[in-house]
């Protein structure tokens, strides 16, 4: 069943004529998002490569490969530990009687909401030179410093916490689609439980592995906020120190382009393990539900430790950042200056999402009913905010807006312009899908029923793909909630975001200062969460 | 040999047992088929058999080997069975060649090769060792999935439905050609099917489930000529069962008066009774007496026509007869047993 509906929907009917030649209109509209998406880093790639041999002079300088190596470093760590956290974590909550299953699949990929420089400051307060650990033993153990977290250690821990969801999310599906007969049939024909895992289990999990896992490295290539407060210089900081500190801009555009390069080679291997592996069930038979694994002693302590990632990744912060407020205010710290963020957050985030949307239906609409190479060129174009750092993105906008469109530079337009180029994907990824789960078969109805095309449209189209429009929207407004790079980048002079105004005050180490916005982001993000959550689970209760 | 004993099982968190009193023995090369409505049990049965599920009570025996009982659970991996599963369950992250040689015990590459050349050749499956199971059709799939079953040289075959996932005009040569395969092969199989021609056309001998037992086993024709209940009869073939009157050595129904096959069931005259009506052990004639009952459709297939006959009581028998004398709806008729034949009584039930 799953088989054939993923069939129909991959490719639906039209008649020859339509699938050949979309509407002109459509192809100029989706054609100019594309490029719109595309043409900043075009540009800055372009520029930089014409200052010529200045540009190989600044990558192949010893601390280019100082900052690569310090960059690989970083991803393979927070890469190999979000699977080793996450693969079990998606088994136990699929395949065992862990208690409160359903409870901690969802606290699980909470994390996620939370921004690496908000953990990146709980975890300095908590595992600090002097934090709250250190306290804690200090009486018993007389301990008095605690060995360094900043660099490495610091960085890994943090970024790991944040980004082990998405390969938790995606393995977990994964298991959940994996027929377990396919366990079954591997016990049947001699192999114990743990050679059935090497050999069947874990070769059918390795494409969500690898997907989830490109996912936890292009985010780890492109956090910025959790490594600078960790002290921990990969490109992503480095980019954004030459930015901030010399006039000459050509460093730090050379330095994007190694980035630029970095995503690219990571999308590429994703893709080299995808070809390998099928993932296919071999037929459209009824899969039993799988017989839970029984985990009797170890029930409680598998419980514990699953809470783990998501006690350390959200309770955590949250506590701490509640507690520095209630310490602040009674400092006599004040509340007032945060309006204006929390305004001008909201503001942004609801415009990137606004737009972001508008400009993924053209796009999602064409590759969903017309398949081709020019569908998929323009798809794929509009995919670069998901490859690439915010930073590089950033970056290119100003080159684009200082010598291109200088009226732009230093406005919203062009702030929202970066928030919709990066977070694009995300809504052309939610639009596209709720398109291809209306079969053509149901428009083809509305036509026989005497609607025209656009009535067809407006009364069949539109109410069916708005949930997964509004799905995109939450997920835009999220992630521009959270984004800081841009925000620092490209806010327009003496404008402040709940972000920007977090990382002025912890960048200057006053963490107190910053947990007021700090609790607000993390309220303002958990709604759009709260409301993805929610619809996930609906609309698996409908189907 | 396989043999379950009295076998219970109750899924874990549920409190009605799925199984009750299980038991069902087969020989060594034996082919018997398990049939039974969906909810009877059947697959639960396979599964107990091969380990997926543990039996509560009971006995499960393959040879001389106790494999499950109440304080015993030899784990699947251990129970050298072939499993044949309803949705196959191919690995497609393998190959053809690499699913078939995934269960032989041996360590070696030629020793393998060796053991899959004469099982593909069996099964059919030349040709197509490199591909992989996306690029087969659905009846290449299923012959891999026996061909992987067969290949570790199991004790016994099961067979999990696996002729469900075919299309309807596929299924008749494929089933033929699995009989053939397993056969050949000389392996004990135990066939768990919903559909009757599937039990009836395939096994040695059939075994027919009730809700978590089975209620009769025996040779296909055994079993169709004397079912040992109403719910076995209606199971195993298309027919009505009507009320009636033992007298002598006839039954008198609404539909008429039939000869009574052997014993009667033991029923002594006066007793009430139903009589199982089969299309193709009936026959119609023009009406002589009072009984109204009427032709209400006439469908030509052929090589015979069959005919519904609408009884007072609202009940349609249905009647085969070939195509030369014709009656046409609404005609008044009368219902005789075919020469020859005698009709299957029960019991009533108070």
């Amino acid at each position: 069943m799953a088989l054939s509906q993923a069939a129909l929907s991959r490719v639906p009917y039209i008649s020859t004529r339509w699938r050949l030649m979309p509407p002109t209109g459509l192809v100029a509209v989706a054609g100019l998002v594309a490029l719109a998406a595309v043409l900043p880093v075009f540009y800055l790639i372009i520029r930089t490569l014409d200052g010529g041999t200045e540009a190989w002079d600044i990558i192949a300088r010893a601390r280019t490969a100082q900052i690569l190596g310090r960059t690989g470093l970083l991803v393979v760590m927070v890469t190999g530990f979000s699977i080793l956290l996450a693969v079990p974590m998606a088994w136990l909550v699929t395949r065992s009687d862990l208690p409160y299953r359903r409870v901690l699949t969802v606290a699980a990929a909470l994390p996620l909401v939370t921004p690496s420089y908000i953990m990146a400051m709980t975890a300095l307060e908590m595992f600090g030179p002097s934090g709250l650990l250190q306290q804690v033993l200090a009486v018993p153990f007389g301990l008095d410093r605690m060995p360094s977290i900043y660099g490495l250690p610091g960085a890994v821990m943090v970024i790991t916490l944040i980004s082990y969801p998405y390969v938790f999310l995606t393995v977990r599906g994964a298991l959940r689609r994996l027929d377990p007969s396919m366990q079954e049939a591997a016990r049947g024909l001699g192999y114990g439980p743990f050679r059935t895992f090497w050999s069947v289990t874990l070769p059918l999990l390795r494409p969500a592995i690898a997907g989830g896992a490109l996912l936890a490295a292009l985010y780890a290539l492109s956090d910025f906020g959790g490594v600078a407060l960790m002290r921990y210089e990969t490109f992503t900081a480095a980019i954004y120190t030459q930015y901030e500190t010399s006039v000459d801009r050509s460093i730090a555009a050379a330095l994007s382009l190694v980035l630029v390069v970095l995503a690219v080679v990571l999308l590429f291997l994703e893709g080299f393990t995808r070809s390998r592996g099928r993932v296919y069930r071999s037929s459209t038979g009824v899969a039993r539900p799988p017989r839970l694994t029984q985990l009797g002693g170890w029930r409680w302590p598998a419980f514990g430790l699953a809470l783990l990632p998501v006690v350390a990744g959200l309770v955590a912060p949250v506590m701490i950042l509640g507690w520095w407020l209630v310490r602040g205010l009674s400092n006599g710290e004040e509340l007032s200056p945060l309006w204006g963020p929390l305004r001008n957050s909201l503001y942004f985030s609801l415009l990137a999402a606004g737009v972001s949307v508008l400009a993924a239906v053209p796009v999602a609409t064409l590759s969903a009913r017309y398949r081709g190479p020019f569908s998929r060129v323009i798809e794929l174009s509009t995919y670069v905010g998901f490859g690439l750092p915010g930073i590089v993105i950033a970056l290119a906008l100003v080159f684009f807006g200082l010598n291109a469109v200088r009226p732009l530079y230093q406005t919203t337009a062009l702030l929202i312009f970066a928030y919709a180029v990066l977070f694009l994907p995300a809504a052309v990824g939610s639009v596209r899908s709720s398109l291809l789960q209306i079969r053509p078969r149901i428009l083809e109805a509305a036509r026989g029923l005497g609607k025209s095309g656009w009535q067809a449209t407006l009364q069949v189209t539109l109410p069916l793909t708005l949930p997964g429009a509004l799905a995109g929207a939450a997920l835009v407004f999220l992630m521009t909630m959270k984004e800081l790079p841009a925000s620092l980048i490209l806010s327009p002079i003496g404008t402040r975001t709940l972000a920007t105004s977090i990382w002025a005050a912890a960048s200057e180490a006053y963490f107190a200062r910053a947990a007021a916005p700090a609790l607000l982001l993390i309220i303002a993000a958990g709604i759009p969460t709260a409301f993805l959550v929610f619809r996930d689970r609906r609309m698996r209760n409908s189907a | 040999m396989i043999h379950m004993d009295g076998v219970a099982c109750t899924y874990p968190g549920e409190s009605n047992a799925v199984l009750d009193g299980f038991s069902l023995l087969a020989q060594s090369g034996e082919f018997v088929s398990v049939l039974g409505r969906s909810g009877t049990g059947k697959t639960t049965a396979l599964r107990v058999l091969a380990g997926f599920e543990r039996a509560s009570a009971g006995y499960v025996r393959l040879g001389k080997r106790l494999v499950a009982s109440s304080f015993v659970h030899v784990p699947p991996n251990h129970r050298r069975l072939g499993m044949v599963f309803q949705d196959y369950a191919l690995f497609p992250h393998l190959t053809v060649e690499e699913n078939v040689a995934f269960g032989i015990r041996s360590s070696s590459g030629p020793d393998k090769r060796r053991r899959i050349g004469p099982m593909l050749e069996l099964t059919g499956l030349m040709g197509l060792e490199q591909r992989y199971v996306h690029e087969l059709s659905g009846g290449q799939q299923q012959r891999v999935a026996l061909a992987r079953a067969l290949a570790p040289e199991p004790e016994a075959l099961l067979l999990d439905e696996p002729f469900s996932n075919l299309d309807r005009e596929l299924r008749a040569g494929i089933r033929r050609e699995v009989r053939r395969i397993v056969k050949e092969a000389g392996a004990t199989t135990i066939l768990v099917t919903h559909d009757r021609e599937e039990a009836l056309g395939l096994a040695d001998r059939i075994a027919v489930m009730g809700a978590g037992r089975v209620e009769q086993m025996g040779s296909p024709v055994e079993v169709y000529a004397s079912p040992a209940s109403p719910e076995v009869a209606v199971l195993i073939g298309p027919c009505k069962l009507a009320p009636g009157v033992i007298r002598g050595s006839e039954v008198t129904t609404e539909a008429g008066t039939f000869p009574v096959n052997g014993a009667g069931a033991g029923l002594g005259d006066g007793a009430e009774a139903l009589a199982l009506l089969r299309a193709s052990e009936l026959e119609i004639g023009p009406s002589n007496e009072g009984l109204d009952a009427r032709i209400i459709y006439r469908e030509f297939r052929g090589e015979y026509t069959e005919y519904g006959v609408n009884l007072p009581s609202g009940m349609v028998i249905r009647v085969r007869k070939r195509s030369a004398d014709v009656f046409s709806e609404g005609d008044r008729v009368a219902i005789q047993a075919r020469p020859g034949h005698r009709i299957v009584v029960f019991p009533r039930p108070g």
